[in-house]
């Protein structure tokens, strides 16, 4: 049984508004009292992934839980809170999914490492490959060599090929 | 000749670990909760059923409780419902419930129709109560001990089988009924 989030019919027209008006602000736009304030909370609400939509953040999903997170981003900036105890708040509770960059900790290291243990992987298979076929080229091209040779010792001058 | 067999070996190891993966694949609707084995939120709300009465985490301490939020508009919540009534019926741990993004008038005429599995309820319309819990959808179950710590929490509708496999075990009485 699927879990419905708090008044989905009005969500849906959200959504709605949405696409008949891709661009128009998806959210009603939360003013903060001074410029500095705003753009510490827009740059939160982008930070976070909204729990019921998973695939979007706090700033772009019209569900009702997102507003109520959206709503207490603000009063925690208005009480003065630091980005960094907010995002603290929100880690304690729903955990690192919640964000959409992840920080560098143990549980977290194989996901930032395993690009990079890749494109090592890949690099070194590379170079393996290519000094292979280098060799190769190189073998191949004694051999034709050597064929010529045949040739012009086997041949009188006639076309083989 | 082995050489051929590599990206065979390779390709078969990347079948094997996408296959094992899908089925060990934690679900994507289930999110686990950082607050498991942590205290749980302090709390005083108003009582659904009485705006002038408290339900406080303080005067819950010292018990097992069973913390379940819910909400009119949720549908599990009403699949659920019947569980809920017969785990009170039980007598095992008492329900304690969070009314979640709701209505007054709409939840008091939801729990005389369907019956009121809890002996307390918190009301909470605004949303902020939930969120120190860490919910992000309705029904979740936090299963609470005497000293205020989460032990567990349920995610979705309880299901019979979700009460005897997974909550009941977690509780004393059925640890003693169990052993």
């Amino acid at each position: 049984m699927r879990r419905l989030s708090p008044r989905l019919p009005g969500a849906l027209l959200v959504l709605l508004a949405l696409l008949a008006a891709p661009f128009a602000h998806a959210i009603a736009p939360t003013r903060m009292p001074t410029p500095e304030l705003q753009a510490r909370y827009e740059r939160l609400i982008h930070n976070f992934r909204c729990m019921q939509c998973q695939d979007e953040s706090l700033a772009n999903s019209p569900v009702s839980l997102a507003a109520d997170m959206r709503r207490q981003i603000r009063q925690m900036l208005l009480a003065g809170d630091t980005d960094q105890q907010i995002r603290n708040f929100f880690v304690s509770r729903y955990g690192y999914f919640i964000l959409f960059k992840p920080p560098f900790a143990w549980r977290t290291a194989w996901l930032w490492l395993t690009p990079g243990v890749l494109l090592l992987v890949g690099a070194l298979s590379a170079a393996w490959v290519i000094r292979r076929r280098a060799t190769l080229v190189t073998r191949e091209s004694g051999d034709e060599e050597d064929e010529s040779l045949d040739d012009g010792l086997a041949g009188t001058g006639k076309h083989s090929r | 000749m082995i050489r051929y067999f590599v990206p065979l070996g390779v390709f078969a190891a990347i079948v094997v670990l996408l296959a094992l993966s899908i089925h060990q694949a934690p679900r994507k609707d289930l999110v686990p909760s950082p607050l498991i084995g942590k205290p749980a939120p302090s709390f005083s709300l108003p009582s659904l059923s009485d705006p002038n009465e408290k339900v406080t985490s303080a005067a819950l301490r010292g018990h097992w409780y069973l913390l379940n939020v819910w909400g009119t508009w949720c549908i599990s919540c009403r699949i659920e419902s019947p569980e809920l009534l017969a785990i009170a019926h039980t007598g095992v741990v008492p329900l304690i419930g969070l009314d979640w993004k709701d209505s007054r008038a709409e939840a008091m005429a939801y729990l005389h129709q369907k019956g009121n599995p809890y002996q307390q309820i918190a009301f909470d319309p605004g949303g902020l109560e939930a969120i120190q819990w860490g919910v992000y959808g309705a029904p979740e179950t936090f299963v609470v001990n005497p000293q205020g710590i989460i032990v567990y929490k349920y995610i979705g509708p309880i299901t019979p089988r979700a009460w005897a496999h997974d909550i009941l075990p977690r509780l004393p009485a059925g640890q003693a009924s169990g052993s």
